[in-house]
């Protein structure tokens, strides 16, 4: 009898329970009203005056506004001194880029764990020595370093520097550099940590010592990413250096906020296409590098 | 017989491009190194070395008295508040352009063939109207929002209103590339599958479109809000509300234990809203 019930063998498929979905569905309902209250909350904090915006006054502010920087000036005095600014802010993009990659490059061998104390290298030695405690130690410094130098924004590093050592671009470099000698020295960490153990694993029996191993079989496989995140960051950086000048750092920032406030409306419009430009070709240049060497 | 790897390397020990490169790269160094004004020992110099000690030991301790501490909630709370509104606003711009900046939504693609196929006006309408899309929100984000701010407050005035705009316009151009990206690598099969029962563009969207990018959406929004936090942090310096005029003026006034307490405001500040945006996203 039993041989023809085969009940007990038939696979258990449980409904789709209600539960469940409940659940999830309370979830959903509770962060969809906490975004609710956040929105209101934020709408009357921040003095939105949409009405304002679209009323004739409020908007025909902006409209006037508006008229006021066309044309733009092409006088060759302008354009001369747009184009200076231009190269200045590319000057202090690239020079803090390269001062941002000394920095990561400096830092980011210590704050990578695989690196510094764990991993594949360090798999000899015993666990709880007082060699890996010292190790530990100069990991936790970079890596606190690097997350001090990324938190605090480049606007308010180069005020800080501005203060160091007075006006120009000078302030603007070591603001770039320290900030995305942050951003880089995280983002470098990450490659560093998932690097491909097998030829780590291969070149150390070969007796190949640590050094040896960071160069020949560590850094080939890492280049091409580090590079590339570099790249990026110019990207960003090139944006930021056309911005610096509005705390006394040197570039384009610094003619844009004359002519802002000395209301020069056409020379605000010549500057700002000439950011425009000057950001284009940069993610062009980049892009096309990237192609290149990657 | 050829041997491609063999040739391959051959030609590119002939290229010139490495050794251009070097030498633009070197000439482009050295003039930025000049043009940039650098001054390697500016921080052993003697003045360098009196403001970098004035700073650093002005700095501790960090002013933690409760008075000043409550004068800076109400910033701290606004600059959160402004970045809100403004990734608010920036979705608003950034979706409607994004979508007509899609070439697959409004151009070409299986959704727009019998539309388009033999009718030369149409086709211009369409694509003058992706090509207007695409060049406002290129526009928007390349304009820093730094500028936008600065001139909005000259044209709505002071405060948290003109950070909201100059993120909302700034934020507004990048989630609107960003969106048409997402927007142009969703699978088609779906899309055609609605289409062969009759829906229209509406419904396609919303059944077709929408349920395929729901996440990429929200993750890059949330992404964008963070960015939002850090930027309205320091909009201030301009005149936008939020704890960068605190700054300001902090610094304006030499008081750097402010300075300092005001960074590690900032700094919990922008922790907490990174990890309720990844909580957030790890739901998704």
């Amino acid at each position: 009898m039993n041989e023809i019930t085969p009940e007990i063998d038939r696979p258990h498929i449980p409904w789709p329970s209600h539960e469940d979905g409940g659940r999830g569905s309370l979830w959903n309902y509770f962060l969809l009203a906490s975004l609710v209250v956040l929105f209101i909350w934020s709408y009357q904090g921040s003095e939105i005056r949409l009405a304002q915006l679209f009323s004739r006054e409020g908007g025909g502010e902006i409209l006037s506004y508006i008229k006021k920087l066309f044309p733009p000036d092409f006088s060759p005095p302008v354009l001369r001194e747009a184009f200076r600014g231009a190269i200045e802010t590319f000057a202090i993009s690239f020079i803090g880029t390269l001062l941002a990659v000394v920095i990561a490059l400096s830092v980011v061998f210590f704050a990578s764990r695989n690196l510094i104390f764990s991993g594949l290298l360090y798999e000899m030695e015993p666990r709880r020595g007082w060699r890996r405690t010292l190790r530990l130690l100069p990991y936790l410094c970079a890596k606190s370093l690097l997350n001090l130098l990324r938190t605090i924004p480049e606007m308010v590093w180069a005020l800080i520097f501005v203060f160091l050592v007075g006006l120009g671009p000078f302030p603007g470099v070591l603001a770039l550099g320290i900030h995305t000698g942050g951003v880089l020295g995280k983002l470098f960490g990450e490659v560093l940590e998932d690097v491909d153990a097998q030829p780590i694993e291969s070149l150390q029996s070969t007796g190949a010592n640590r050094l040896q191993i960071l160069f020949y079989s560590i850094l080939p496989q890492v280049l091409p990413q580090f590079i590339s995140y570099t790249l990026y960051r110019w990207e960003v950086n090139i944006r930021v250096a056309a911005v610096l000048g509005f705390v006394g750092a040197g570039g384009l920032g610094q003619r844009i906020h004359i002519a802002i406030n000395l209301f020069f409306g056409n020379q605000l419009l010549t500057l700002i296409i000439a950011i425009y430009i000057l950001v284009t070709a940069v993610d062009y240049l980049s892009a096309y590098l990237r192609r290149k060497v990657i | 017989m050829r041997n491609p790897s063999l040739s391959s390397i051959s030609r590119s020990e002939k290229s010139l491009f490495p050794y251009l490169f070097g030498l633009i790269f070197l000439v482009g160094f050295l003039d930025s190194w000049w043009r940039a004004e650098v001054r390697p020992l500016a921080f052993f110099e003697k003045e360098g070395r009196e403001h970098l000690w004035k700073f650093l030991s002005g700095m501790f301790p960090p002013d933690l008295s409760w008075n000043f501490l409550s004068l800076m909630l109400h910033p701290a709370l606004e600059t959160i508040q402004i970045s809100v509104m403004g990734t608010f606003i920036a979705v608003v711009i950034g979706f409607p352009f994004g979508i007509i900046g899609t070439r697959t939504f409004s151009v070409g693609g299986v959704l727009n063939e019998a539309d388009v196929k033999g009718s030369p006006s149409r086709f211009v309408l369409r694509w003058s109207g992706y090509v207007m899309a695409r060049g406002v929100l290129s526009l928007f984000r390349s304009i820093p929002e730094f500028v936008w701010a600065f001139m909005f407050v000259r044209a709505v005035g002071l405060g948290a209103f003109s950070g909201v705009l100059a993120i909302g316009v700034a934020y507004g151009g990048m989630l609107g590339k960003v969106y048409s990206e997402i927007f142009e690598g969703v699978n088609y099969r779906p899309l055609e599958a609605l289409q062969s029962t009759g829906a229209n563009k509406l419904q396609i969207f919303f059944y077709g479109w929408l349920p395929q990018i729901l996440p990429n959406f929200v993750s890059y929004t949330l992404y964008r809000w963070e960015c939002a936090v850090r930027a309205s942090a320091i909009l201030g310096l301009v005149g936008a509300g939020g704890l960068g005029t605190q700054i300001e003026i902090s610094m304006r006034m030499f008081d750097f234990r402010e300075v300092l307490t005001i960074l590690i405001i900032l700094f919990f500040m922008v922790a907490a809203v990174d990890y309720i945006s990844a909580r957030v996203r790890a739901l998704l």
